[in-house]
C-alpha cells in the first residue's frame, strides 16, 4: 500500500465523518472490501441488502432498542472512578459494558444480528469466539430470539476460559472445539468460515468482532455504536463536558469502534486504542496488529495485520483471549491511517497489574482485554496530568479467573 | 500465443479425443519438499493440467486434507519464492501447463508485478485463487494479463445465472465449476442437479468448464465428465501422496 498524502487523509476523515464509508464496495479508504470464496459472495450480497433494509427500518430498530433497554439492560453506567482518579491523578470515567446481559459488550452485536438473522430467514446461527465473550453472548442472543447457535472456539481458549464454554452450552448452543491452525480465535474464524460455505442459504454467521468481509465491519460498528452514543450523552450530563482522551482496547476492536465511532467528529476528544503487548514487540509474542503490522488480506477483509514476509499469518500471544487476533478491523486501520486515533500498546504484565489496581481500588473485576485500556489510560494520565479520561469497560474478568490464578495478587494492590 | 490459451487449447484437445481433461492438484512440497519436482513430473506426465498449491496458513476453502497438507508444507519451510525458484529449475515450456493455486495474501506479500513477470517465465499459465472475487480482482488480472497468464474464475452451485455468465466470460484457462456448496475434500455422493448445473454452465461458458470438489475416484470421473470438459482431483491426490502411493498409478486408475 502507498502511503496516504495529507490531502487524502483529511478527505477520507471527512467521508467517514459524514457517514460516507464504508463505500459501496465496503470500503473504509484502501482497507475492507470482500475477499471470500465465490460460494459466499451471493450469502454476502444477501445480507447486505438485509443490513441496507433492517438498519433503516423502524419496526426492526425499536424491537432492537427494546431488547438492548429491557433485555441487555441498557443504557449501560458510566461510573465515576474516585479512587483511580485520585491513584492517577486525573478524572476518570468508566463506560461500564461490564454490567451489560452475560457480562460484556458483545450481546449489543450479537442481540443485533440474531434479530437480523430471523428477519432474514435463516434457520441456525453459527458464531466464532475467543474470550468466550462472544459466544455466550451469542448462545443467549440465539435463545433468546428461537434459534439453534452453534459457536466455534479455538482449543486453547475452551481450555483457558472454561467458565464459559459450560455457559454456553447450558444457554443451549453447541460448542465446537477447534484442533486446527493455532486453535485460537483465528482458527474459530476459518472454521466458521468453512462451515459457512457448506450453508450459505440457511445459515447466519454471526461474526462478533468489527472484521472479516463487508457488510460486517459496519454492521458490527452501527450495532455498537450505543456505547459511544450513551457515553457521550452521559460525559456531558455527568461531567458537564466532554473527555480529554478515550481509551478502549482493541483485538478486532468492536467495543473500540462502537465507543469512538459517535467521538470521532468531536475533534478536541483524543482517542487511544490500546493493543495487548504480550510478552514483548518480537513478532509472535504480541497481538499489537497496529502497532507492528503490514496491510494484507486475511478472513475476507484487506486490513493490518501480523504476517512474515511471505504472506503467512503469524501466531499471536496475549494473556487475554479476545485480543489475541493477528488482524484488526478494516475502520480501525482507517483510523490509524488517518491520524484521528492513536494506537497503542500494554503489554501482559501491565494489564494483569492494572487489573489488579481495578479491582483494589473501584471494586470492578475487569475482563484482561479491558484491563489493557486501563493500563494504557494509566500511563497516559502520568504524562497528562489533571486530565479527563474516558475508559471503555468492555466486559467483566469474572471469565478470567482460571488465568488470574496463575498471576497471585501481588501485596500493594491488596486492601491494608 | 497467451499462457492461458495454451492451457485452455490443452483442455480442450483432452475433450477432442473423446475423454475429460484431468487437471491435478498437488501441495507444493508436500509431504517432501525434496521430491516435489519428482511428483510433479510423474503428475504432468498424466493430467492435462497440474495445479500447483501454495501453501498458506488460514486456507479457508480447504478441508482437513488440504490443510493438513498446507501446514506440512510450511512446517517444510515452502513458500511462493521457493515454488518459483523450483519451477524455474525445471522450466520446459512445453510441459504440461502449470497452474499457481494460492489464497491472496502471499500474492500480496510478493507483489504482483514481480509475481506476474516471474510466474510467466517459469511456465505457469494461470492463476486460482479461492479468496479473490470477481469485484475485488482488477489489480490483479490487470498485473498477470500483461505478462500473458490469467485468474481462472470459480463459479458454484450457488452463484446465480447471470454472475455466472459474468464469471465465465472474465475467467482465462478455464471455469472451474465448483461441485459442491462446501469446501475441498468431501466425500460421498455428489450432489443432484449437478449434470445439469454444468451443462447449464458450458451453455454459457466460451472457455473448457472444469469441474471440482470431492471428485476422488473413477466412477466419479466418468460419471462428471459426462458433462464437464474436465475434472479437478485434488485432496485424492495428496493423500495418494501423503499414503507414499506412486501418483502415476492413482491418475491412471482415474482415468480408466
Amino acid at each position: 500500500m502507498t502511503e496516504l498524502t495529507a490531502t487524502e487523509r483529511d478527505a477520507l476523515l471527512e467521508d467517514l465523518l459524514a457517514g460516507r464509508l464504508p463505500d459501496a464496495c465496503g470500503r473504509f479508504g484502501p482497507f475492507g472490501g470482500r475477499y471470500v470464496p465465490e460460494t459466499l459472495v451471493p450469502a454476502l450480497e444477501r445480507l447486505t441488502d438485509g443490513v441496507d433494509r433492517y438498519l433503516r427500518e423502524p419496526a426492526f430498530l425499536e424491537r432492537f432498542h427494546r431488547e438492548l433497554d429491557t433485555w441487555v439492560g441498557r443504557p449501560t453506567a458510566l461510573t465515576y472512578a474516585a479512587n483511580l482518579s485520585q491513584a492517577w491523578g486525573a478524572e476518570v470515567w468508566l463506560k461500564r459494558e461490564d454490567l451489560a446481559h452475560t457480562g460484556a459488550h458483545k450481546i449489543n452485536n450479537a442481540v443485533g444480528q440474531a434479530l437480523l438473522a430471523r428477519h432474514l430467514g435463516a434457520r441456525r446461527v453459527i458464531a466464532e469466539t475467543g474470550a468466550g465473550q462472544h459466544g455466550v453472548a451469542s448462545a443467549a442472543a440465539c435463545a433468546r430470539v428461537g434459534l439453534p447457535c452453534t459457536v466455534y472456539m479455538g482449543a486453547v481458549d475452551v481450555e483457558r476460559q472454561a467458565p464459559n464454554v459450560d455457559r454456553m452450552r447450558r444457554l443451549g448452543a453447541e460448542v465446537k472445539s477447534v484442533t486446527s491452525g493455532d486453535r485460537t480465535l483465528r482458527s474459530a474464524i476459518d472454521e466458521a468460515l468453512r462451515d459457512w460455505v457448506s450453508d450459505p442459504e440457511q445459515t447466519y454467521y454471526l461474526l462478533g468482532s468489527a472484521i472479516g468481509p463487508h457488510p460486517y465491519p459496519y454492521l458490527v460498528r452501527e450495532l455498537h455504536a450505543v456505547i459511544g452514543r450513551e457515553a457521550r450523552t452521559q460525559m456531558l450530563d455527568a461531567a458537564g463536558a466532554l473527555p480529554d482522551a478515550v481509551f478502549a482496547c482493541v483485538g478486532g476492536g468492536s467495543n473500540a469502534i462502537g465507543l469512538f465511532h459517535p467521538l470521532l467528529a468531536d475533534r478536541e476528544v483524543q482517542i487511544f486504542g490500546v493493543e495487548a503487548g504480550g510478552r514483548g514487540m518480537a513478532l509472535g509474542d504480541n497481538s499489537a496488529t497496529l502497532a507492528s503490522g503490514r496491510p494484507g488480506v486475511l478472513q475476507g477483509c484487506y486490513t493490518v495485520l501480523l504476517q512474515d514476509d511471505d504472506g503467512q499469518i503469524r501466531g499471536t500471544h496475549s494473556v487475554s483471549a479476545g485480543l489475541d487476533y493477528p488482524g484488526v478491523g478494516p475502520e480501525h486501520a482507517l483510523l490509524q491511517a488517518v491520524g484521528r486515533v492513536r494506537y497503542i500498546v500494554a503489554d501482559d504484565a501491565a494489564a494483569l497489574d492494572a487489573l489488579n489496581e481495578c479491582c483494589a481500588l473501584e471494586g470492578i473485576l475487569p475482563a484482561l482485554e479491558t484491563a489493557h485500556a486501563f493500563a494504557g489510560a494509566r500511563d497516559w494520565a502520568a504524562d497528562n496530568p489533571g486530565r479527563r479520561i474516558l475508559i471503555g469497560l468492555s466486559g467483566r474478568g469474572d471469565k478470567d479467573m482460571p488465568t488470574l490464578a496463575r498471576y497471585p495478587v501481588e501485596p500493594r494492590h491488596a486492601r491494608p | 500465443m497467451h499462457a492461458h490459451e495454451r492451457l485452455a487449447d490443452r483442455l480442450r484437445a483432452a475433450r477432442n479425443e473423446g475423454r475429460p481433461a484431468l487437471v491435478a492438484f498437488l501441495t507444493a512440497g508436500y509431504p517432501d519438499p525434496a521430491r516435489f519436482i519428482e511428483h510433479l513430473d510423474a503428475v504432468c506426465a498424466h493430467a492435462d493440467a497440474v495445479e500447483i498449491g501454495v501453501p498458506f496458513t488460514d486456507p479457508m476453502a480447504d478441508g482437513m486434507t488440504i490443510q493438513r497438507a498446507s501446514q506440512g508444507a510450511l512446517a517444510n519451510g515452502v513458500s511462493l519464492r521457493w515454488i518459483l525458484d523450483r519451477l524455474g529449475e525445471r522450466h520446459d515450456p512445453d510441459a504440461t501447463p502449470l497452474l499457481l493455486m494460492s489464497y491472496l495474501n502471499p500474492l500480496l506479500a510478493y507483489g504482483y508485478e514481480a509475481l506476474a513477470a516471474r510466474a510467466a517465465a517459469v511456465g505457469v499459465c494461470a492463476f486460482i485463487v479461492p479468496d479473490l472475487p470477481l469485484e475485488e480482482s482488477a489489480p490483479f488480472t490487470a498485473a498477470v494479463e500483461r505478462a500473458g497468464t490469467g485468474l481462472v474464475q470459480m463459479v458454484t452451485p450457488a452463484t446465480p445465472p447471470e454472475r455466472a455468465r459474468r464469471l465465465c466470460e472474465a475467467s482465462r484457462g478455464f471455469v472451474y465449476a465448483v461441485t459442491v456448496t462446501g469446501i475441498t475434500g468431501g466425500g460421498g455422493a455428489l450432489p443432484a442437479g449437478l449434470a445439469e448445473y454444468l451443462e447449464r454452465l458450458r451453455g454459457v461458458s466460451p472457455l473448457p468448464v472444469c469441474a471440482g470438489f470431492g471428485i476422488r475416484e473413477a466412477a466419479q470421473v466418468r460419471a462428471v465428465g459426462a458433462h464437464a470438459d474436465g475434472v479437478i482431483v485434488g485432496s485424492a491426490l495428496v493423500e495418494a501422496l501423503e499414503r507414499g502411493d506412486d501418483p502415476a498409478a492413482f491418475l491412471q486408475g482415474l482415468l480408466a
